[in-house]
């Protein structure tokens, strides 16, 4: 228990060191960038110029604004946003970051269980017609891109059959089935054609021979003894993915008109709506270093091998 | 006595790349209740494909030509999967040559056995594991309710090797299989994985069929011998019989390479050449170009298994009795002359 304790400490100690850098570099990066936040800069005279920069601060040295936005930071002040009248941003990300984290989660779910599904199907069929059939589904999935898919579902199942909702999100979690389907189709290949390469090397391991000689059935051997082998590198990959579809697809919210991080993100960079930027930065790198965390632990828990000396 | 296990002119073939490669060509043999029956030959000699024909655990590409494998009686190679399923690890189990990579590493080594219990038998989660504590207990594991619950990382190879037996053990089988089980242990280890199976033996009676390259572990374990060359059986006996009074001229090059605590000299015999690729093999004795016996028989047809006493065949037109008398190598003539000094004297003190 102590191992652990001191485990866990020593690496949230480095992921607070991660995010320190991360800011840090952002931060500096992100004043190298030409042009100021305000959208009417050219009409403005310098008069006006300088009143604005002393009211939001930025006519202090960069130092000093570097040192004062970690001290609001650690307190718990993002700043507002410099393109929403003002709105806090801490505000601005809380009311937007619920529909993406829960689209984000909801596709890797179902996108990685269909997919280890297939995965393992076609390895254990493998480079026979239900093979061929999964990796060309995992090709066209791992090819098409989300948009298409999700313009695609629209047309079927809200044009054409009036199933579901066409976009917004205001059904509760009708409004999330189509975005997810949308946004499920890449975990779904990525997983089905990584889980199909492990498992067909997994399957030809020598504790699977033993599983067949003790009577199993190839299905159970498949998914006991196969996918729990087969599952653990996939688990490397799971987590940037998941980080990435949390984060929002600027896409997939736009045409579903679901008011989601992704295109926030974007926009703020194009504004140099500098808080925004800031703390969007820093929310997805806590998410970021939080999956790889996790997966560690994750990867103790299922791979015995892999477990932190003298812990138990 | 019925024969537990029958192979009746088994021929099983692969499809490759290069062509169909004649694994094992017409052979037949039978195994007794209680008996270990050794499979001894070089590699790619199809000692391992026989087992794992028994067992029905060729890879997609091998075909089974011809032949039958009977079970008391019934043909495993008529059996449907779902019957083999039952047969294998119930009633024939087998134990592979590499501890190290034949345990899954992610799970418990007890779950591993217990799993193997279940699946032959209707008992509770508890009396399986009962069960797989008794067997780890059995197989010499010390400390088996502690160590049910470690994974296979956490053993040494002659102690994973005991786990692999113990689930071999698990539903009690009438055969076991054992391909190899010492080659990837050191010689200590080795001899304590031997003292195991002939305890488990004596203790359940269950019959045993020894797939090794090592004549030493012949010697050690085996009842009777079949010497294998090329997909074919080329000499069986009993063990005494295969060891001192061999017949056939490649079990003489496998005695002769063989050293024993009276070579003195500092090279080890080697049979000359390698063995035959299997793919389309050339009429006539396999052995016949290594062979310095080789009659121009051997070259045109390939030899029938002469008998030699009620349990001893040999497959070597040299026991034609139109063959030329040819006396066995020096060393060779020594282990049966020392052999039968040995009989004599066991005999004189009796």
């Amino acid at each position: 228990m102590k191992r652990w304790t001191k485990y866990i400490g020593t690496r949230l100690f480095y992921m607070a060191l991660t995010l320190f850098i991360i800011t840090s570099a952002t931060f500096f990066l992100m004043n190298a960038l030409p042009g100021t936040p305000y959208n009417n800069q050219d009409r403005l005279t310098q008069v006006q110029l300088d009143m604005l920069n002393k009211k939001y601060g930025f006519d202090q040295p960069l130092m000093q604004r570097y040192v004062n936005y970690l001290g609001n930071v650690l307190h718990g002040d993002f700043g507002v946003s410099l393109q929403f009248s003002d709105q806090p941003v801490a505000t601005l990300l809380g009311q937007r970051i619920g529909p993406s984290i829960q689209l984000g989660l909801q596709a890797v779910a179902f996108g990685t269980v269909i997919g280890v599904f297939l995965g393992v199907i076609a390895a254990m069929h493998q480079n026979r017609a239900l093979d061929v059939f999964c990796s060309l589904f995992a090709i066209t999935g791992r090819s098409v891109p989300n948009f298409v898919v999700a313009v695609l579902l629209q047309f079927i199942f809200a044009v054409t059959l009036k199933w579901l909702p066409i976009g917004l999100w205001d059904e509760g979690f009708r409004s999330t089935i189509l975005p997810t389907l949308a946004l499920s189709i890449s975990p779904m290949a990525e997983s089905c054609r990584f889980i199909r390469t492990e498992m067909v090397e997994v399957l030809s391991s020598d504790y699977i021979e033993l599983a067949r000689a003790k009577g199993m059935s190839e299905i159970r051997i498949a998914f006991t003894h196969g996918l729990r082998n087969g599952l653990i590198p996939l688990i490397t990959v799971l987590g940037p993915m998941t980080v990435s579809l949390m984060t929002g697809s600027l896409v997939v919210e736009n045409i579903f008109a679901i008011p989601g991080i992704g295109e926030q993100f974007t926009k703020s960079i194009l504004s140099n709506d500098y808080y925004t930027i800031m703390a969007v930065t820093i929310l997805f790198s806590a998410l970021l270093v939080s999956v790889i965390f996790l997966t560690d632990i994750l990867y103790q828990i299922i791979d015995p091998r892999v477990r932190i000396e003298g812990a138990k | 006595m019925e024969p537990i296990l029958q192979v009746n002119h088994l021929s099983v073939s692969f499809d490759t790349y290069a062509g169909k490669v004649e694994a094992v060509r017409d052979i037949s043999f039978n195994l007794q209740p209680g008996e270990t029956l050794a499979l001894v030959g070089e590699s790619g000699c199809g000692k391992s494909v026989t087992c794992r024909t028994i067992m029905r655990l060729l890879a997609r590409n091998a075909n089974i030509d011809q032949g039958s494998v009977l079970f008391r009686g019934d043909d495993l190679l008529k059996k449907s999967n779902r019957e083999m399923r039952a047969i294998r690890g119930g009633k024939i189990a087998m134990i592979f040559q590499d501890p190290m990579t034949s345990l899954d590493p992610t799970m418990q080594i007890g779950r591993q056995i217990a799993e193997a219990v279940t699946l032959h038998s209707r008992v509770s989660r508890r009396d399986a594991k009962k069960r797989a504590v008794q067997l780890l207990h059995q197989v010499g594991i010390e400390n088996p309710e502690k160590r049910y619950r470690q994974y296979p990382h956490e053993f040494s190879g002659g102690q994973r090797q005991r786990i692999v037996i113990a689930i071999a053990l698990a539903a009690n089988p009438d055969i076991l299989i054992a391909d190899e089980p010492t080659t990837a242990l050191d010689v200590t280890m080795q001899a304590q994985i031997l003292d195991l199976i002939k305890e488990i033996q004596k203790a359940t009676g269950t019959s045993v069929i020894f797939i090794t390259h090592d004549l030493g572990v012949v010697a050690n374990v085996a009842d009777r011998v079949a010497v294998m060359y090329a997909g074919r059986i080329i000499e069986i006996g009993t063990a005494d019989e295969v060891f001192y009074d061999p017949r056939h001229p490649y079990t003489w090059g496998l005695l002769a390479s063989m050293p024993t605590l009276a070579t003195d000299s500092e090279t080890l015999y080697a049979i000359p050449g390698t063995p035959p690729t299997l793919i389309h093999p050339a009429p006539g004795d396999a052995f016949a170009p290594r062979n310095a016996y080789a009659l121009e028989a051997d070259r045109i047809a390939d030899p029938p298994l002469f008998p030699v006493s009620a349990t001893h065949l040999a497959a070597t037109w040299l026991l034609d009795p139109r063959a030329p008398q040819v006396q066995p190598p020096e060393s060779i003539r020594l282990r049966a002359e020392e052999y039968r000094q040995k009989q004599s004297a066991k005999g004189a003190s009796l």
